[in-house]
């Protein structure tokens, strides 16, 4: 991780710019998507691969990279296009986004995608995967971290807590768990779905380190993630980023009717030039 | 047995398959450094507490959350370790079911789930720990191999190939005093049936303890003039349809035999194989006949429906008459 700069978070900034545009893009190819969630988790997820994450997208499996499991995995339609873009392969591949024979489904492939660590899409099961790869990091006595994305409705699933137990019980601190924290899932406000408050004191509970911020804060998510303890901690962190459905788009945010949804050319294209109009400003 | 393996085919004798099991794990651990043992509070229980007390560093206890433990295993094999996870097989197939499937076999990890008191051999713990499902869950995902050792010696050999074999594996064993099939040395290959006993008049197919049940219902029979062929089908997945095919050749009658749901099991596999090549020969499946299983102790449970060598043995009969 470099040295947080004002230059590097503009840089950050003008990223997520850029992968919004590919999400609206890739929604567009698709005929549909989870526009809602890939829009709120998208300065988090580029503050990892833009900034905080350890890998060599020529060589994916590099023993030594950091580890990213995407457990909300209809995040794919953000992933995929970050993927792209920092070279684990070339854009053209997703020409077919979630068309016949793609690699490319509305959730993600380990074994098609370069870079995808582990197949996700079946919600909840992504922290549990998280712990067996952070117990194999302790086994090798390595110094890479696993990060883990789960969506706020995804907590629902009781196997999540028994994840979050046993990260406790087997000291993983070479585990993060980010939660997209944009207080929608797919019937509506999480708080009316199901009930997740008080959350962070429930991560204590379980025996957490835990960190609240803005998950659209981009100097605030890259100093959370400079702030952890060290891979060594006996406590798992986690990052609790309130976010926003659909950020970004005036028409989406907030609104839990956006967690799928599609566009056509000219609405993209509106969403795109106001998603450009909210870069900032170039030196 | 490889070089180097301390239990001979003596010692077996002395060892129900769970037993044989732990010990092989705590043998096979010391030497292969990526092998992780997982358990989910059944260390006691299903004798992987034998591979925890030499390797404790590589033993995960997960408590009484086999979700977490079936995807965490995921988790350590997509990052080069090879797991070993063992519950009992009612929660191995049915409380983990989209895990193994979702998490193992569609990525096609090598996870070895290697469940205990499968079948009726949890008897009288009662219906809710009798898993007569299992083989017909973990059969119908794609990746998956289905092993169901017949006695201790052949699950030290599934265990023992299963170091090096390809992708998912979930084997089922039973709880304890199976019968020793196998006293001398045989030869051993996941996906390779084994010809127990050679035969005319009718071939009876079985897994687990019903190959015993078969082989003593076979020497009976014997006497009566009653030439019966047995293979112990230890591997249901992928399974040696030749051996099948070959058998309703020679015998012209096949009867399966196992400690399951007579639908999607080992006789579910044996009835498709057969309608598949249009083989329409005299057929029977023993098994528990779609119900949920009574409560009582195993032995009058494989009494009740017919899973002993008198069950065998009369079935054999009946099928005959058929001819």
């Amino acid at each position: 991780m470099s040295e947080i700069t004002p230059d590097v978070v503009q840089r950050l900034e003008d990223k997520a710019v850029d992968i919004r545009k590919k999400i609206i893009d890739l929604t567009v190819v698709a005929g549909g998507g989870h526009i809602g969630g890939a829009l709120s988790m998208t300065d988090v997820v580029v503050a990892l691969y833009y900034h905080v994450l350890r890998y060599d997208a020529r060589n994916p499996r590099w023993p030594e990279r950091d580890r990213f499991i995407l457990s909300k995995g209809h995040g794919a339609l953000c992933v995929c296009p970050v993927l792209a873009d920092v070279g684990f392969y070339p854009e053209e591949r997703m020409a077919n986004f979630n068309g016949l024979d793609s690699p490319f489904g509305m959730h993600p492939d380990m074994n098609k995608i370069p870079g995808i660590e582990m197949s996700t899409g079946s919600l909840g099961h992504g922290l549990s995967i998280a712990v067996g790869a952070a117990i194999a990091g302790r086994l090798d006595q390595a110094n890479w971290r696993v990060y883990c994305l789960l969506g706020d409705g995804e907590l629902d699933e009781g196997m999540v807590w028994e994840a979050a137990m046993s990260a406790a019980h087997f000291k993983l601190g070479n585990l993060v768990a980010i939660v997209d924290r944009n207080g929608l899932s797919l019937d509506g406000p999480t708080e009316e779905i199901m009930g997740l408050e008080p959350l962070a004191d429930k991560w204590r509970a379980f025996g957490w380190n835990v960190m609240e911020i803005d998950g659209h804060n981009m100097r605030e998510i890259v100093e959370a993630f400079a702030a952890l303890p060290p891979v060594t901690s006996p406590r798992p962190t986690c990052v609790i980023a309130k976010t926003v459905k659909g950020k970004g788009v005036s028409f989406m945010e907030g609104k839990a009717e956006w967690h799928y949804g599609g566009l056509d050319d000219e609405r993209a294209a509106e969403v795109c030039a106001e998603l450009e109009r909210a870069r900032p400003v170039r030196r | 047995m490889p070089k180097g393996f301390t239990f001979n085919v003596f010692d077996v004798d002395r060892f129900a398959t769970r037993e044989m099991y732990g010990k092989v794990l705590a043998q096979i651990g010391q030497t292969n450094r990526d092998i992780v043992v997982l358990t989910a509070d059944l260390m006691r229980s299903n004798k992987t507490g034998d591979f925890a007390k030499v390797c404790p560093e590589r033993f995960f206890n997960f408590g009484i959350a086999e979700q977490n433990m079936m995807a965490a295993a995921a988790g350590l094999a997509v990052n080069g370790k090879l797991p070993y996870v063992s519950t009992y097989a009612a929660f191995a197939s049915l409380r983990c079911a989209e895990q193994v499937r979702t998490d193992i076999a569609y990525p096609k990890l090598p996870v070895r789930i290697v469940s205990s008191h499968a079948g009726l051999s949890m008897g009288n713990g009662g219906t809710t720990h009798h898993a007569t499902e299992d083989i017909a869950i973990t059969r119908s995902m794609a990746n998956m191999t289905v092993i169901v050792p017949a006695d201790a010696n052949e699950c030290a050999k599934a265990v023992i190939e299963s170091i090096t074999y390809p992708g998912p594996i979930y084997m089922r064993l039973g709880r304890g005093a199976e019968p020793i099939v196998y006293k001398a040395d045989y030869e051993f290959k996941i996906g390779k049936a084994v010809t127990v006993r050679e035969g005319r008049d009718v071939t009876v197919i079985a897994c687990g303890i019903a190959v015993m049940a078969a082989i003593k219902a076979a020497r009976k029979l014997e006497a009566e003039g009653i030439s019966v062929r047995i293979i112990d089908m230890h591997t249901i997945k992928p399974l040696d349809t030749e051996a099948i095919l070959k058998a309703a050749r020679e015998t012209g009658a096949i009867i399966t035999v196992e400690e399951h749901n007579i639908i999607g099991g080992l006789g579910g596999a044996v009835a498709e194989t057969l309608a598949d090549a249009g083989l329409g020969i005299r057929f029977l499946r023993l098994g528990i006949p779609d119900i949920y299983s009574t409560i009582g102790q195993p032995d009058d449970l494989y009494q009740r429906y017919g899973l002993d060598q008198d069950g065998v043995f009369r079935a054999i009969k009946s099928v005959l008459q058929k001819g």
